[in-house]
């Protein structure tokens, strides 16, 4: 949608894309300076969905804070919700149950997996293929549906708790998830088969929106955008948390940098999950599934730090603790915020119509971005 | 062991620092002053080499501001935070979003949302609020007519 044209002194023509433009999948606003059809200049405005959740959450309780997490990104609300979590029991020095760390990492390892299908989907309709979004969302819609039969809810879980996540698991957990994988090795194939290979999508994505390994270092970028470029950034395999030290699963590296790389880096992410999953199905532990903790919790005076890996990259959760019953102040570092901003280095220089291909690979997030 | 030995080799090199006790990773304090020709050894430093600012924040303490800065190596996997304390009434710190990149947008956000003004920044203007707005959404004092929680 333009909104208004302008010109620059130089006679650069100045649009306008967003804040509600389909392909930006939120309300994103990007002022795009055009030579022609080249690209000069990108200057994301952002805003449109700014909570304030830092604010909001100085005013809540240790318990309640991580149900607004959920709000950031929506598409990984669970590992929000564990990172915040974690964060508390951190302060408190409280351990957590095995039950509840294997479902803990079940539970984030099938969001990452709802999550990446979802961006498959919407990237492939970006680019103008309509069929993959229904072949995503039929596989998106079996982890929904197992997702709500055991937090209640599809989209914003608020399962995890600190000491653990909220309810034991469903009863039909276990066979639905099998049934899950059985049915999702049938299919990932077809993904390939519709997309990966074909040449107007690789001609698309191929040495477009390139970033190189000291850029993505420098911006900050994390997640499946760093290691498409080839930086080793996973946090699940550089500082483990949970189970994940005891779960065989590789890191996908991939060192072109350009938006295939980061495609590439995606696709084969959903097999690394279905991997991790695999392996814990069949061995979650019996016992409680949430450590006993006080009614009202009280973080020690001090400050702390975890980062989770989510869908999108690193989420850094900082509290600072005046020893309250609230935080003093609270920070997140979303994913989002630093991979935004390598866009505009990145598509310099190239086409307006490869601006959406890249920002599609960027996976981005409005609300995670501006919380 | 290895915080003893990073804490020696930036004692060697930047003598006028404080080192905080506790916490996960070295915590070092810094005069605003000092910041950047500091973030320039942390970034180039053999032995050093801190390439990845994961994190960029402030903090309201109501007597004064802090800078916190969350530094680590991609290529050691060592981990510093930075703090430098800022006067509340004009706080002003250099920009180090020539050394970070990703600096840049954090330093906007905070510039905004804690009036932090960041000293030969290249393009210090709003990111998040609208031009009209007034105030300091995240300092302590702020107090929001319309959608205020309190507890």
């Amino acid at each position: 949608m333009i909104e208004e044209v302008a010109t620059t002194a130089e006679g650069d023509l100045v649009i306008n894309i967003g804040p509600q433009h389909p392909s930006t999948h939120g309300v994103l606003h990007l002022v795009v300076t055009l030579k022609g059809e080249t690209i000069r200049k990108v200057e994301p405005h952002l805003g449109y969905i700014h909570r304030s959740i830092e604010k909001m959450c100085e005013s809540l309780t240790y318990r309640q804070f991580i149900y607004v997490t959920s709000r950031m990104d929506y598409l990984s609300a669970h590992i929000n919700n564990h990172g915040c979590a974690m964060c508390v029991e951190k302060g408190l020095q409280l351990e957590v149950p095995a039950r509840a760390q294997v479902i803990r990492v079940l539970m984030d390892e099938l969001t990452r997996i709802a999550s990446h299908e979802l961006w498959w989907g919407a990237l492939s309709m970006d680019l103008g293929a309509f069929t993959p979004f229904f072949h995503a969302f039929r596989e998106r819609e079996t982890i929904n549906d197992i997702m709500e039969e055991t937090c209640g809810a599809r989209l914003t879980m608020n399962y995890m708790v600190p000491g653990g996540v909220m309810y034991d698991l469903h009863p039909d957990f276990q066979r639905r998830v099998k049934e899950f994988l059985k049915l999702y090795k049938l299919k990932i194939g077809e993904y390939d088969d519709l997309i990966t290979g074909n040449v107007i999508f690789q001609n698309r994505m191929k040495s477009v929106g390139i970033l190189s390994k000291e850029d993505a270092i420098s911006y900050g970028c994390s997640g499946p955008v760093a290691r498409g470029s080839g930086v080793s950034c996973d946090i699940r395999k550089l500082y483990p948390y949970e189970v994940y030290d005891k779960v065989s699963f590789d890191e996908v590296l991939e060192t072109n940098g350009d938006s295939f790389s980061r495609y590439l880096v995606r696709l084969r992410e959903m097999n690394q999950s279905i991997r991790i999953v695999e392996q814990l199905i069949d061995n979650i532990p019996e016992g409680e599934f949430q450590a006993k903790t006080k009614a009202v919790l009280k973080l020690p005076k001090g400050e702390f730090y975890t980062r989770v890996e989510t869908a999108r990259g690193e989420l850094g959760i900082y509290i600072v603790s005046e020893g309250g019953t609230t935080p003093y102040r609270i920070k997140f570092r979303s994913p989002g915020f630093s991979n935004l901003s390598a866009l505009d280095h990145m598509v310099r220089g190239s086409k307006i119509g490869d601006l959406v291909a890249t920002m599609g690979t960027l996976d981005l997030v409005i609300p995670d971005i501006d919380r | 062991m290895q915080q003893e030995a990073l804490k020696a080799i930036i004692m060697e090199l930047f003598p006028a620092i404080t080192f905080e006790e506790g916490g996960e990773w070295l915590t070092m304090q810094i005069a605003p002053a000092d910041w950047k020709p500091f973030a320039k050894i942390l970034r180039n430093a053999k032995g050093l080499e801190c390439d990845y600012l994961f994190c960029l924040t402030c903090i309201d303490w109501k007597t004064h501001l802090t800078m916190v800065y969350h530094l680590t190596s991609t290529i050691h996997r060592h981990s510093f935070v930075v703090k430098a304390k800022l006067d509340r009434n004009t706080p002003e710190i250099e920009t180090v979003c020539d050394i970070w990149r990703t600096a840049e947008f954090h330093e906007r956000e905070v510039y905004e949302l804690f009036g932090v003004k960041f000293l030969n920044h290249p393009d210090l203007r709003r990111l998040i609020l609208t031009d009209d707005f007034e105030g300091f959404p995240l300092r302590k004092d702020f107090e929001d007519p319309v959608n205020m929680i309190r507890l």
